[in-house]
C-alpha cells in the first residue's frame, strides 16, 4: 500500500474550510469539523504501530473508549485522536508513535 | 453558591439532556459533565460540517439540531462542562479531567449517570487488523465526519444497528461489500408481536432492510463463523452460513453484536449487577424510575440498559423526577407514571429486538485459540483457556491477573464479556461463575501532564 494513500473516503460535500496540518513533517490538509483521527486517516492508511504486538492500527471504536488511536504531537503531547478536534498547524508524529506504551 | 442540593449529571446525550431540562424546570441548577466537545451524545451528535445529497435513514439532522439547541438554550441555568472526562466516583464526590488538563473534584448530593453504550464485540480471527471498526465507529465516521471507513465496507454482526449503519452507508453512496447477520429470519418473525409495540421503529428497521436489498448488496443470514482476512490491513472477509462459506473482498469491516452499557462509574459506586442470562450481559440494578439500590445514585439511558434513543430521553426525564422527589421537591406523579408507561412500551420493543437479534453465544464460545481476545494486551483465547486449566481459576478478575486480559488501555471494555465466556467454558462452569471485570479508577487513561487541583472541593 502506498504510504500516502488515505484509508477513509469522504462521502459528503464540504461546506467548510480546509485545515492545514502536518504528518511526520509532510504538509497535508483536513477539514473543519474533523477529528484528528478522521483528518489523519483521510490522508494515511494507519496511525502507526503499537505494542505489544506492534500491529498497524487505525482506530476501532472511534468514540473514545477503546484507546487504540493515541498519537503523539510535535509539542510532545500524546492525544486520543478520535476525540481530539483537528486544529490548524498540528504536527502529528506517526513515525514515533511506537516508542512507548 | 446557593444551598440548593447539587445534582450532577454525567453524560449529555439524550438521557442527560432530558434530565438536565427537567431538573431546571424543577428549580435546580444541575452540574453537567460531558466527555465530548458538544452535547447530543452518539444519537444527536451534530454533523455541522457535512452535507449528504440524500437523507440518511434514521438520521434527522434537523431534529438533532433542535434537541441540541434546546439544550444549549438552558446552559445559562446549568453548570455545563463539555470536554470533561470523569475518572472516579465515590459516595460523596467525583473526580474529573477538564478540557483545561486539570483534574478537579466536585461534591454531589444526587448523581445521575447517563454514560451511554459501546458496541459489543465478538473476537474473530483478524478483528484486530487495521480497517476493522465497530458499527458505532463506522456510523460516527459517516454521520459526524462524512467519511466511510474504507473504499468497500463489509458489515458484520447482529442487531438493528447492523442494518441501520449499512443502510446509512448506502444512502451516502458508500460501497458496501456485504451485510452478514448472525441472526436468522425466523427469530424476526417470532419477535414481530413485540416489535409492533413501536410501529415507527419497526418501519425504520424494515426500511433499512429494504435499502440493503434494493442495492443488491450480498446478504448472509444465520452466519456461524467469520474470518477477517489480511495482514496488517483488511483485504477481505469470509463468512460461513447455511449457504456455505464465501469470501468477499473489502478493505474495511464494521462489526457489532448489540451494545454494552458503560457502567464503570455505577460499579465504583457499589451498585449491584445482575447477569442477564440470554445476552450474558451484567446489568446494573435499577428500576424504571432510574433509582439504584445506592441512595441518590441514578442511572438512565443506554448506560443503564440498552433501549435506544427515545427510551433514553424518557428515562432521563423520569430519573430527574425521581431525583426531585427524593430531594423533597414537588413532583408530578402523573407525569412520572406516564413516562414509565412509555418506557414499558420501549422495553417491550427491546425484548422483540433481543428475540430477533439474539447475541451469538456459540460464535463467542467457539473463539479459535489463536484469536486475540484482548486487543490492548494481545491475549489470545488459547492463553485464557490454558491459564484457567493450569491454575484452576475461572473468575474473570483472576483470569485478568493471570493473563493480562482486560488489563490494558481500554480496561476490558471490549474483551471482558468474551473473556468471561471463554473462561467459563474452559472450566466447564456456568457463565455467571466467571463473574465480571471490576472497574478500576481512573476509568480512562489520563495524560501525565494532567494537573490536580488542591484537595478541597469547589463548593
Amino acid at each position: 500500500m502506498g504510504a500516502t494513500t488515505g484509508r477513509f473516503v469522504r462521502l459528503a460535500a464540504a461546506r467548510v474550510a480546509e485545515v492545514p496540518f502536518t504528518i511526520d513533517g509532510v504538509s497535508v490538509s483536513g477539514r473543519e469539523g474533523d477529528s484528528l483521527l478522521s483528518a489523519i486517516l483521510a490522508n494515511r492508511p494507519d496511525l502507526g504501530c503499537l505494542p505489544p504486538d506492534r500491529r498497524s492500527r487505525a482506530g476501532f471504536c472511534l468514540i473514545g473508549l477503546c484507546q487504540d488511536c493515541w498519537v503523539r504531537l510535535g509539542d510532545g503531547r500524546r492525544v486520543r485522536a478520535c476525540t481530539t478536534p483537528l486544529e490548524p498547524g498540528m504536527a502529528v508524529r506517526l513515525d514515533s508513535s511506537d516508542e512507548s506504551w | 453558591m446557593s444551598s440548593d442540593p447539587l445534582v450532577v449529571i454525567v453524560g449529555a446525550g439524550p438521557a442527560g439532556m432530558a434530565a438536565a431540562r427537567t431538573l431546571v424546570e424543577g428549580g435546580l441548577r444541575p452540574l453537567v459533565l460531558e466527555k465530548g466537545p458538544t452535547p447530543g451524545g452518539r444519537l444527536w451528535q451534530r454533523p455541522a460540517t457535512v452535507d449528504f445529497e440524500r437523507r440518511l435513514p434514521g438520521h434527522d439532522p434537523d431534529l438533532a439540531e433542535r434537541r441540541v439547541s434546546d439544550f444549549l438554550g438552558i446552559v445559562e441555568r446549568i453548570d455545563w462542562y463539555p470536554g470533561t472526562t470523569v475518572l472516579d466516583a465515590t459516595r460523596d464526590r467525583l473526580w474529573a479531567l477538564g478540557s483545561d488538563g486539570v483534574i478537579d473534584q466536585t461534591p454531589w448530593d444526587a448523581l445521575l449517570l447517563a454514560t451511554g453504550a459501546l458496541d459489543r464485540v465478538v473476537p474473530l480471527p483478524g478483528w484486530t487488523l487495521a480497517g476493522v471498526y465497530t458499527l458505532g465507529g463506522a456510523q460516527a465516521a459517516l454521520k459526524v465526519h462524512g467519511c466511510a471507513v474504507g473504499r468497500r465496507v463489509a458489515f458484520l454482526g447482529t442487531g438493528p444497528l447492523l442494518w441501520l449503519a449499512a443502510a446509512q452507508h448506502l444512502a451516502a453512496r458508500a460501497e458496501v461489500a456485504l451485510v452478514a447477520d448472525t441472526s436468522h429470519r425466523l427469530g424476526a418473525l417470532a419477535a414481530l408481536p413485540d416489535l409492533l409495540s413501536d410501529p415507527h421503529r419497526l418501519a425504520l428497521g424494515l426500511a433499512c432492510f429494504r435499502i440493503v436489498r434494493r442495492a443488491a448488496v450480498p446478504i448472509r443470514l444465520g452466519v456461524r463463523a467469520a474470518i477477517v482476512e489480511g495482514s496488517e490491513t483488511v483485504r477481505g472477509i469470509s463468512v460461513e452460513s447455511t449457504g456455505g462459506r464465501r469470501h468477499f473482498a473489502c478493505d474495511a469491516v464494521a462489526m457489532g453484536f448489540g451494545l454494552v452499557p458503560q457502567t464503570q462509574l455505577l460499579d465504583l459506586l457499589d451498585v449491584p449487577f445482575d447477569l442477564e442470562p440470554t445476552s450474558g450481559l451484567w446489568l446494573p440494578r435499577t428500576d424504571r424510575s432510574g433509582r439504584t439500590p445506592i441512595p441518590r445514585v441514578y442511572a438512565a439511558g443506554d448506560g443503564a440498559r440498552v433501549l435506544g434513543g427515545e427510551a433514553a430521553r424518557l428515562s432521563g426525564e423520569r430519573a430527574a423526577l425521581a431525583i426531585l422527589e427524593d430531594l423533597g421537591r414537588p413532583t408530578d406523579r402523573e407525569r412520572a407514571a406516564r413516562l414509565e408507561r412509555e418506557l414499558e412500551r420501549q422495553e417491550r420493543f427491546a425484548r422483540g429486538l433481543a428475540r430477533a437479534f439474539p447475541f451469538p453465544t456459540e460464535l463467542e464460545a467457539r473463539t479459535d485459540e489463536d484469536t486475540v481476545v484482548c486487543r490492548c494486551e494481545g491475549v489470545t483465547a488459547g492463553a485464557i483457556a490454558s491459564a484457567v486449566r493450569a491454575f484452576g481459576r475461572h473468575e474473570v478478575n483472576a483470569v485478568k491477573a493471570l493473563t493480562r486480559c482486560g488489563m490494558g488501555r481500554c480496561q476490558g471494555r471490549l474483551c471482558g464479556l468474551a473473556a468471561a465466556r471463554i473462561a467459563a467454558r474452559a472450566a466447564g462452569v456456568p457463565l455467571g461463575e466467571a463473574g465480571r471485570l471490576r472497574a478500576q479508577p481512573p476509568i480512562e487513561p489520563l495524560p501525565a501532564s494532567a494537573r490536580c487541583m488542591a484537595a478541597e472541593a469547589n463548593g
